[in-house]
């Protein structure tokens, strides 16, 4: 079944320091633009969520047509934003877990400056490798 | 005849004060990115990282003589094995082999399959040129040098730019036969 995920992380300052389009369906022009556009609006419900539990993961905050955002807000809150269809909460919840070990690794790295968009490659195929597993 | 040296440093890296590795690297990490800042040219940095290593071996070669029982050097070949086998793991915690020596016994090459202060590492594009862990080439040109060795430290391999492990190339430039600084008749009269 082709499926639509689209994966981002916003740095605390509401900056996106790394995108990827997840998904097996296939690409239609606009819709990464439009999938940007949904995750971006969804940050301003983010920001009210997360001060309201304890729980790192927030689970379908917002909907466009059928598709869903779920967000998993690090302790530094830095923001990972997921943009999909499916509807396999166990494996969004370990796939965010799992990101969320790649990207403190990803900060423990002297030659990283927290903030800056996140270029290394080695983390860009982990990422794909994760959502081909989990989602 | 002379007490054979030992030949692992297992024995002293458990009686010598640690520090927790994340620690250690972080802290590593931390100078290198400070440099890097501060100097904003990587050859700059390398050359950095170079003298602080120096000057950290040549006070760390009396720390390691005082506390490791090595006896004296016949030749180079010996005082390789004993930096790779002792040395390393006596300050980082790990081994490393020698190989590639030369037809003169000249030069070979230390190879570290393992090395603490890298871990987390990763060269952005724009520190291409960086030898991060220049430091450690330092260190031992300082430490023998303070043992009458000139040598010339290099790093052929690094894992940080793909390569498979670590490799310093150390080349015995010349050995500085030890002289009094004085001569035996000047302070005769004291």
């Amino acid at each position: 079944m082709a499926s639509t995920a689209c994966f981002m992380i916003v740095s605390r300052n509401d900056i996106p320091i790394y995108e990827a389009e997840v998904g097996t369906a296939l690409k239609k022009e606009d819709a990464a633009h439009q999938h940007q556009f949904i995750l971006h609006a969804a940050l301003d419900i983010v920001q009210d969520l997360a001060w309201t539990t304890s729980a790192m993961f927030l689970k379908a905050i917002d909907r466009f047509n059928d598709l869903v955002v779920s967000v998993y807000v690090t302790a530094g809150h830095t923001r990972l934003m997921l943009l999909h269809d499916s509807r396999n909460d166990d494996g969004i919840k370990s796939f965010f877990q799992e990101v969320h070990e790649l990207y403190i690794k990803i900060l423990l790295n002297p030659l990283y400056l927290p903030g800056s968009r996140i270029t290394s490659s080695h983390f860009d195929t982990k990422v794909r490798a994760l959502a081909r597993k989990y989602l | 005849m002379a007490p054979v040296a030992p030949r692992s440093g297992d024995a002293i890296f458990a009686s010598v004060e640690r520090v927790n590795a994340e620690l250690f690297t972080l802290t590593y990490g931390a100078i290198v990115r400070q440099l890097l800042t501060d100097l904003e040219e990587v050859e700059e940095v390398n050359k950095q990282l170079d003298q602080m290593g120096y000057n950290i071996g040549i006070r760390l070669i009396d720390e390691f003589l005082a506390k490791s029982n090595v006896s004296r050097c016949v030749d180079f070949k010996e005082t390789a094995e004993v930096i790779a086998k002792v040395g390393f793991k006596m300050f980082l915690g790990v081994t490393a082999s020698v190989t590639n020596w030369d037809a003169d016994g000249m030069s070979c090459s230390l190879i570290l399959e393992d090395n603490p202060l890298v871990d987390f590492v990763e060269l952005p594009d724009t520190c291409q040129g960086l030898y991060y862990c220049n430091i450690l080439s330092g260190v031992i040109r300082g430490a023998l040098e303070m043992v009458s060795m000139k040598t010339e430290v290099t790093w052929v391999r690094d894992m940080l730019r793909g390569d498979d492990a670590f490799e310093l190339q150390v080349k015995l430039l010349k050995q500085v036969s030890e002289e009094y600084p004085y001569k035996d008749d000047e302070y005769s009269e004291v």
